[in-house]
């Protein structure tokens, strides 16, 4: 081990940003006027004093290796004088004030496998949680269905030809870490098996008041199961949701055979014409099926093609489906409605349809 | 055991195909370290099984932190003995996600030494993800961030590691400097960062305009989004340039997009209603050469958005419509002075009252935003609603008011 400094520092918060901005952005903080999409991938920003800042644009796997960082810090060095920047969905961006740098940052990330894109209207990288790679309470794999929908998915990285921006996040259950609850489209691992508890374990590693309070349904209750003060869960009360496991983890739901992958549409965070909205339900599930998932891959493309094919410039996927109707997207995306689509939890009431307002 | 430096069977398909392999990353990382190596093993097995391997729990830390490291046990230790503890820790990002390379050099350096040589850039809420170590790395690893300068974010019942969109640094939108404010409130609140005081998690996050880059309205407990009160500058020969040079249907993308339908087109002139714009963005995110927002800037502070657990996920509110975040500050108006008062008023109450994991938004919910108001010292404010109440029920307390009276 190496020599530990004299004095222990705590506290000391994140490095100053300032330390970290390129020149050209310290001299024109604020000042910035407007940007111009060069191509997909590629931005300029032009400020008051004429400066001009180029981001060069490339997805990463959010799960990246020594390696691979050292790799495009040797391009921040050659291009962008050590200036090196990521995105809020995980993309790398490399900065430059010379245009005649873009050609060589493109090619040379491209040349790593990060494909350069992600602006404008266009699919952009997916924000993910960590899945079976880091993960206790997983009920899928994040990055392997990340990679393969991406796969399918990359032209609409690489270019800007759809009607909106389109936003796609995956979380690993539903305690959706990742904006997942307002996207355009979500992946969502689920389970579909009440707990199984492990009586002699939760005599010792679990709190039962806080794991009865943890259940919003009320299905796990106190119990004596061989005289020694455990819980028990009313298995036809349970939702699944995992807040009793996340309390005590001698509950898990992990079942490789029930759990699986729900796929939302609709919702948003920006506040761009329609406000801000959560993701609705559209397949209630499909199975795991590693390492591709070919029938998520293949739900996610079929809701892509219906909302490029049918919706108007700058209609994201809820406005499109809010203009049409939740029948029509039924029935245009092929899936059946099913008792699931149909809200039975706090806000339920809110979700039914008050109207007759219908079209036939 | 089988050399898994390289995978095989399931894995080896996520190899192939044009973005990214996060498989390819993993096995990188394992050409020289034996973590990397076991990983490979362990998520091969939950490939074949359709299961994950981790254990849940498993208190551990760095000294004198209560969050920034997050406990992590294979529950096949036998088979990979090298991940058997795989312990993450969340590293506070600089502002907005920038770098200079030799930062990232020098954690790269240490976390190749004395970690998996896997890192997740970023994670959701922002920080730089170090994923797996062992126990007794934890304190050599926060020693050598400390000397690079950086320091370990939130977990557990603390104040999250606040994150902030480009803002200023390279964003014509930003309503304010964004990036200021996520360093300088980190900072503030740095005890509230490491140390759990709350009844749960607590997220900041500042996001420069309405577009919200950084999700701030679905995943801040307390949402800074960039706004502005005076007219959207127009310069007119672009708006025509869009028309003429540029064929942007104005009156299709632009006037008939617009949610209040407070824009008219002639062809020649674009007019703006701005009483009645609600600022969403749309019109300047289209013509950006040609309109910009306003130059009275400052921010709307929403609260109370979370993921599901436990009662339902819930967007941001709006708490005070229009606070100024820079100065000159006039009177009668909420500036960022008001801020830290405002912060410990709600972080008070809601410490006090609040349940064992109520988020804020839930909190809310439970007292009543009435309540709330009353508790932090808020003024109602028509614009906290998308509608007055439905339901006549209303919890009046003339009993408490007399008795004030007869105090005074």
């Amino acid at each position: 081990m190496t020599a530990e400094p004299a004095e222990r520092l705590t506290d000391i918060g994140p490095p100053h940003y300032e330390r970290f901005l390129p020149p050209v952005v310290k001299a024109n903080y604020g000042k910035w006027v407007s940007h111009e999409i060069l191509q997909p991938g590629v931005l300029v920003h032009t400020a008051e004093s004429g400066d001009k800042i180029y981001s060069i644009r490339a997805a990463t796997a959010r799960l990246i290796s020594v390696p691979k960082i050292r790799q495009f810090c040797d391009i921040a060095d050659k291009y962008c004088d050590g200036h090196i920047r990521w995105t809020s969905r995980n993309n790398v961006e490399f900065l430059t004030t010379k245009k005649e740098n873009v050609e060589p940052i493109k090619q040379a990330v491209e040349a790593l496998g990060h494909p350069v894109g992600g602006t404008g209207n266009s699919i952009t990288n997916i924000v993910h949680t960590q899945g079976w790679v880091h993960c206790h309470s997983a009920a899928t794999d994040a990055s392997g269905i990340v990679k393969a929908v991406m796969d399918e998915l990359m032209d609409e990285f690489t270019n800007m030809r759809l009607p909106g921006k389109l936003r796609i996040a995956l979380a690993c259950c539903l305690n959706m870490c990742g904006a997942v609850h307002c996207s355009d489209i979500a992946i969502l691992g689920i389970h579909r098996r009440p707990p199984t508890i492990d009586h002699d374990r939760l005599r010792k590693m679990c709190e039962i008041p806080n794991t009865v309070a943890a259940c919003p349904t009320a299905a796990v209750r106190p119990v004596t199961i061989d005289g020694n003060p455990s819980v028990e869960v009313i298995e036809e009360q349970c939702m699944f949701c995992a807040n009793c496991f996340t309390v005590c983890p001698s509950m898990p739901l992990n079942d490789p055979e029930y759990d699986g992958v729900s796929i939302w549409v609709g919702g948003k965070v920006s506040n761009a014409r329609h406000e801000p909205t959560f993701s609705k339900l559209a397949v209630p599930y499909i199975p795991n099926n590693p390492p591709r998932w070919p029938e998520v891959v293949s739900a996610v493309k079929n809701l892509v093609t219906i909302w490029t094919d049918n919706a108007r410039p700058y209609e994201r996927m809820g406005e499109w489906i809010e203009r049409i109707g939740w029948p029509r997207f039924f029935e245009m995306a092929g899936i059946d409605f099913q008792k699931e689509h149909i809200d039975d939890f706090k806000h339920a009431v809110t979700t039914y349809k008050t109207s007759a307002h219908l079209r036939f | 055991m089988a050399d898994k430096t390289k995978a095989s069977g399931k894995l080896d398909e996520l190899k192939k195909g044009p973005y990214p392999s996060f498989v390819k990353e993993i096995e990188a990382a394992a050409e020289t370290n034996k973590m990397a190596h076991d990983l490979i093993g362990q998520l091969e097995l939950s490939y074949d099984e359709k299961l994950c391997h981790w254990k849940h729990g498993g208190i551990v830390g760095v000294m004198g932190y209560g969050g920034g490291v997050i406990g992590r046990y294979s529950d096949v230790p036998e088979k990979f003995p090298n991940v058997s503890h795989f312990h993450t820790l969340r590293v506070n990002q600089p502002a907005a996600w920038f770098y200079k390379t030799d930062a990232l050099r020098k954690i790269c350096d240490m976390w190749e030494k004395r970690g998996s040589s896997v890192l997740n850039v970023h994670g959701s809420t922002g920080d730089i993800v170090l994923l797996g170590t062992t126990t007794p790395q934890l304190e050599p690893v926060f020693n050598e961030l400390t000397s690079l300068g950086f320091d370990l974010g939130g977990s557990g019942s603390v104040l999250r590691t606040p994150s902030c969109c480009v803002g200023p640094a390279r964003c014509e939108w930003a309503m304010y400097d964004t990036l200021k404010y996520a360093y300088e409130m980190t900072m503030r609140y740095q005890d509230e960062l490491h140390r759990p005081y709350f009844p749960y998690k607590f997220k900041f996050k500042f996001a420069g305009c309405p577009n919200d880059c950084v999700a701030s309205v679905a995943r801040a407990d307390m949402s800074f989004i960039g706004t502005w009160k005076d007219d959207i500058q127009i310069d007119q020969d672009k708006v025509r340039w869009y028309a003429e040079e540029r064929k942007v249907d104005i009156e299709d993308v632009v006037v008939e997009r617009c949610p209040t339908k407070c824009m008219a087109w002639d062809g020649k002139e674009l007019f703006i209603d701005n009483r009645n714009c609600a600022r969403c963005m749309h019109c300047i995110n289209v013509l950006h050469l040609a309109l910009k927002p306003g130059k009275d800037r400052g921010c709307t502070i929403m609260l109370g958005a979370k993921a599901p657990i436990l009662e339902g996920a819930q967007l941001s509110s709006v708490l005070v419509p229009f606070m100024r975040m820079a100065p000159p500050y006039g009177e009668d108006e909420a500036t960022a002075e008001d801020l830290p008062e405002l912060i410990d008023n709600i972080w008070e109450l809601w410490g006090e009252e609040g349940k064992n994991r109520e988020r804020v938004g839930e909190f809310i919910q439970r007292i009543g935003m009435g309540n709330f108001l009353d508790a932090i010292g808020l003024e109602p404010q028509a614009e906290m609603v998308a509608h007055p109440r439905t339901n006549p029920y209303v919890f009046y307390d003339l009993g408490k008011d007399e008795e004030e009276e007869e105090d005074e």
